[in-house]
C-alpha cells in the first residue's frame, strides 16, 4: 500500500511543479528566454507570504491578494527595466542576466531572513485529510494545491486561445516583426508575459511553502524541478507540463519510498533517461509553441 | 608571427597589403607575460606559505575563467553545471591518491582525465537541449553528481574527506611544489586555449559562436566541435578542482559541487570580456583582488558579484578587455590585413 500511497502523493505533488513550470513554460515560450530566477522568485513570494503572516497576521492565502499582483508588478518592471535590455544584447545576454538576477535574489534573501528553514502555516488545512484506505489518505493541503495547479494551466490555456493578450502573445512569439506590422506593442505583450508568469510563480511559491520547508536556497531545485516537469512533458505544451510535473513527483515519491535519500535523486535519473530516450518530451506538441 | 603570401594588388600601386597576425604588441605582451610567468615562477622563494596558497586559488580562477569562456565565448554554450567537474576533479585526486595510492601530483592529470571520461558520453544527454535548457540540464548532472558521490562511503559520503597523501612531504616544500604545480596548469591552460583558438578548429568555434548554421553550411562539424569544447572544458575544470583540494587538503560534496562556482565563472569571464583570451585573465584578477574587500560583506559579496555581472552584461558587454576596442592583442588570434604605403 506504501507503494500506492506513494505514487498518489508524486501525483499531487505532480501539479504543484507543473504549477511552478508553467511560468517558465510561458515565459520561454513567448519570448525565447528561459528565466533562470523563475525558482528564487517563487521563493522570494513565499517570503513575501511569510512577511505579511508575521506582520498582519494574514493567513497564506489571503497573504496571495497581495503576493500576487505585487509579484506581477515587479514582473513587469523586471521586462521593462532589465530583460528587454538583456533580449537585444544577443543570445547569451538574457541569461547572464537572470542568472546574476537569481545569485542577487537568493544572497539578499540570505541576508534578511538567515539560512533557516522556514514554513508557512495553513493552519487545520495542512494537516487533515480524507482516509481512502489503511496507509492511504489524502491530505486536503496537497490536493487543493495540485487542483490549483491544473487550474493555472488550464486558465492560462484558455488566456492564451481566447483572449486578444493572449493571441497577440503567441503571435509575437511566432514573429515579432510581424506582430508589430499588426500593430502589436511587442515590449508591452512582453512585459504582460512576465507579469503573467511571475503571478503564476508567486501562488505556486505560497502553496511549496506551505507543503514543505523553504531557505533563500531552495530557488535552486524549484527551478530545477520546473524545468524537469517541462522537458519530461514536452516543450510547448501546457498539458504536457502538467503530465511532466506527475510523472516526476511519482518519480520522486517512489524513490523516496525505497529511501529517503533517493527522492531527489530519482526525479533527475527519470528525467535523464526521457532525455536520452525521447529527448522531444513523452507527449511532444505537434507545434511547438 | 605568421606571415603569408599576400596576393598583389593593382600594380603601380605600390602598395601591397601584409596579412599577419599579432604585430608588435603581442610580442612585446608575449614577452611581458613570458617575465611575468617567470617572476611568479620564483615567488615561492620570496612570499610566504599563505600568499602562495592565496595565489593557488588566484591560479584555479584564471583556470576557471577560461575553461568557462572556451565554453561561453568561444561554443555558445551557457553551462551551469561546470562543478560536476570541479567535484570529480576534487575527488579524483583524493580518491586515486588516498585510496588507490597513486602519487598526488600524477593523480592530478590523471583526474583530468577522468572528467573528459565521463563528461564525452554526458555530452550525448546534455547537447538534446540548447541555450537556456542547456544551461540548467548542466546543472542537473551537475546536481546527480553530487547527490551520486555523497552515496559513496569511501570518498566520506555526505561530510567529504581529507588529502592526507602529501603527509611525507614537509609543508613548506609541499606548499611550493603545490604553487608550482597550480601556475603551470594555468600557464598551460591559457597557452592551450590559445593555440587551441588559432587552430582550424578555433577557427570552425568561431564561425559557430557567430552563426551555426552558416558554419554548418560551410561543412563545420558543428556538434562535433562543441563536444570536443565540453570535453576540454570538462578536464579543464577537473584540473581546477583537484588543484582547489590540492590547496585546502579537504574536499566536501556541498562546497565543491556548489553552484557558486558557476556565478564566479560567470563573473570572471563577463567582467573580463567574454570571447578574449585576455579577458578572464584580467576578470580572475579583478575578482581575485576584490575578493578581500569583499570578505567582510558577508552575504553581500555574492550580491554584488552578480549584480557586476548583471550590470558589465548590459552596459559594457565587452568587459574590461573591451576597453581597449582590439587595439592590443596579447594573444592574437584572428589575421590582419596592413597595407602598406
Amino acid at each position: 500500500m506504501s507503494w500506492v500511497n506513494a505514487v498518489v502523493q508524486g501525483v499531487l505533488l505532480g501539479g504543484l511543479y507543473a504549477l511552478v513550470a508553467a511560468g517558465l513554460s510561458l515565459v520561454f515560450g513567448v519570448m525565447r528566454i528561459v528565466n533562470l530566477a523563475h525558482g528564487v522568485l517563487a521563493v522570494v513570494a513565499a517570503y513575501g507570504a511569510l512577511v505579511l503572516g508575521r506582520a498582519l497576521g494574514l493567513h497564506p492565502f489571503l497573504a496571495l491578494l497581495l503576493v500576487v499582483p505585487a509579484m506581477a508588478a515587479i514582473g513587469y518592471l523586471l521586462q521593462r527595466g532589465l530583460l528587454d535590455r538583456a533580449l537585444r544584447g544577443g543570445e547569451l545576454a538574457p541569461l547572464l542576466v537572470t542568472f546574476g538576477l537569481a545569485i542577487v535574489l537568493q544572497n539578499v534573501l540570505l541576508e534578511a531572513f538567515s539560512a533557516d528553514n522556514q514554513r508557512l502555516s495553513v493552519g487545520a488545512l495542512g494537516t487533515s485529510g480524507v482516509r481512502i484506505a489503511d496507509g492511504l489518505s489524502i491530505g486536503w493541503f496537497p490536493l487543493l494545491a495540485a487542483l490549483t495547479g491544473v487550474a493555472v494551466i488550464a486558465g492560462l490555456g484558455r488566456f492564451l486561445a481566447r483572449t486578444r493578450t493572449g493571441r497577440a502573445m503567441r503571435a509575437a512569439s511566432d514573429d515579432p516583426e510581424a506582430a508589430r506590422l499588426m500593430g502589436v506593442d511587442d515590449r508591452r505583450i512582453y512585459a504582460v508575459a512576465t507579469a503573467l508568469a511571475l503571478a503564476t510563480v508567486a501562488v505556486a511559491g505560497v502553496f511549496l511553502g506551505a507543503r514543505s520547508t523553504f531557505d533563500p536556497a531552495a530557488g535552486a531545485t524549484t527551478l530545477i524541478f520546473a524545468f524537469e516537469a517541462v522537458v519530461i512533458g514536452g516543450l510547448g505544451s501546457l498539458w504536457g507540463t502538467l503530465a511532466g510535473g506527475i510523472v516526476l513527483g511519482v518519480a520522486q515519491g517512489l524513490g523516496a519510498a525505497v529511501d529517503p535519500a533517493y527522492g531527489v535523486l530519482a526525479g533527475h535519473l527519470v528525467f535523464l533517461a526521457v532525455l536520452a530516450v525521447k529527448p522531444r518530451g513523452l507527449f511532444p506538441s505537434a507545434v511547438t509553441a | 608571427m605568421t606571415q603569408l603570401d599576400a596576393p598583389r594588388t593593382a600594380a603601380g600601386t605600390g602598395s601591397v597589403p601584409r596579412v599577419r597576425r599579432g604585430g608588435r604588441a603581442a610580442w612585446a605582451g608575449g614577452a611581458g607575460l613570458v617575465a611575468v610567468v617567470a617572476v611568479l615562477g620564483y615567488l615561492p622563494y620570496l612570499v610566504s606559505r599563505g600568499t602562495q596558497v592565496d595565489l593557488v586559488g588566484l591560479f584555479a580562477l584564471v583556470v576557471l575563467g577560461t575553461m568557462w569562456n572556451l565554453l561561453a565565448g568561444y561554443g555558445g554554450m551557457v553551462s551551469i553545471g561546470q562543478q560536476a567537474y570541479i567535484g570529480i576533479g576534487g575527488y579524483g585526486l583524493v580518491y586515486l591518491a588516498e585510496t588507490v595510492g597513486v602519487d598526488p601530483f600524477l593523480s592530478v592529470p590523471v583526474a583530468a582525465l577522468v572528467c573528459a571520461l565521463v563528461a564525452w558520453p554526458t555530452s550525448y544527454l546534455a547537447f538534446r537541449l540548447s541555450g537556456g535548457y542547456f544551461a540548467i540540464g548542466t546543472w542537473v548532472i551537475a546536481e546527480v553528481v553530487r547527490l551520486l558521490v555523497t552515496q559513496v562511503d569511501a570518498v566520506g559520503a555526505g561530510s567529504g574527506a581529507s588529502l592526507t597523501a602529501f603527509s611525507g612531504i614537509e609543508p613548506l616544500y609541499r606548499i611550493a611544489f603545490v604553487y608550482w604545480m597550480s601556475l603551470g596548469i594555468a600557464v598551460v591552460v591559457v597557452v592551450g586555449v590559445y593555440l587551441l583558438m588559432r587552430s582550424r578548429l578555433g577557427l570552425a568555434l568561431t564561425a559557430i559562436r557567430d552563426d551555426p548554421t552558416a558554419a554548418s553550411s560551410a561543412g563545420v562539424r558543428v556538434t562535433r566541435a562543441k563536444r570536443l569544447v565540453y570535453v576540454v572544458a570538462a578536464a579543464g575544470c577537473g584540473l581546477a578542482g583537484a588543484m582547489i583540494v590540492a590547496n585546502t587538503l579537504r574536499v566536501q560534496p556541498g562546497s565543491i559541487f556548489s553552484v557558486d562556482y558557476a556565478a564566479i565563472m560567470v563573473f570572471v569571464v563577463v567582467i573580463g570580456g567574454i570571447g578574449t583570451i585576455e579577458g578572464p585573465v584580467l576578470g580572475a584578477l579583478v575578482f581575485y583582488l576584490l575578493q578581500d574587500s569583499l570578505a567582510d560583506l558577508g552575504n553581500w559579496y555574492l550580491v554584488v558579484v552578480g549584480g557586476v555581472a548583471i550590470a558589465v552584461t548590459l552596459l559594457a558587454p565587452r568587459g574590461l578587455w573591451g576597453l581597449t576596442r582590439g587595439r592590443v592583442e596579447l594573444f592574437p588570434t584572428g589575421y590582419r590585413v596592413a597595407v602598406r604605403r
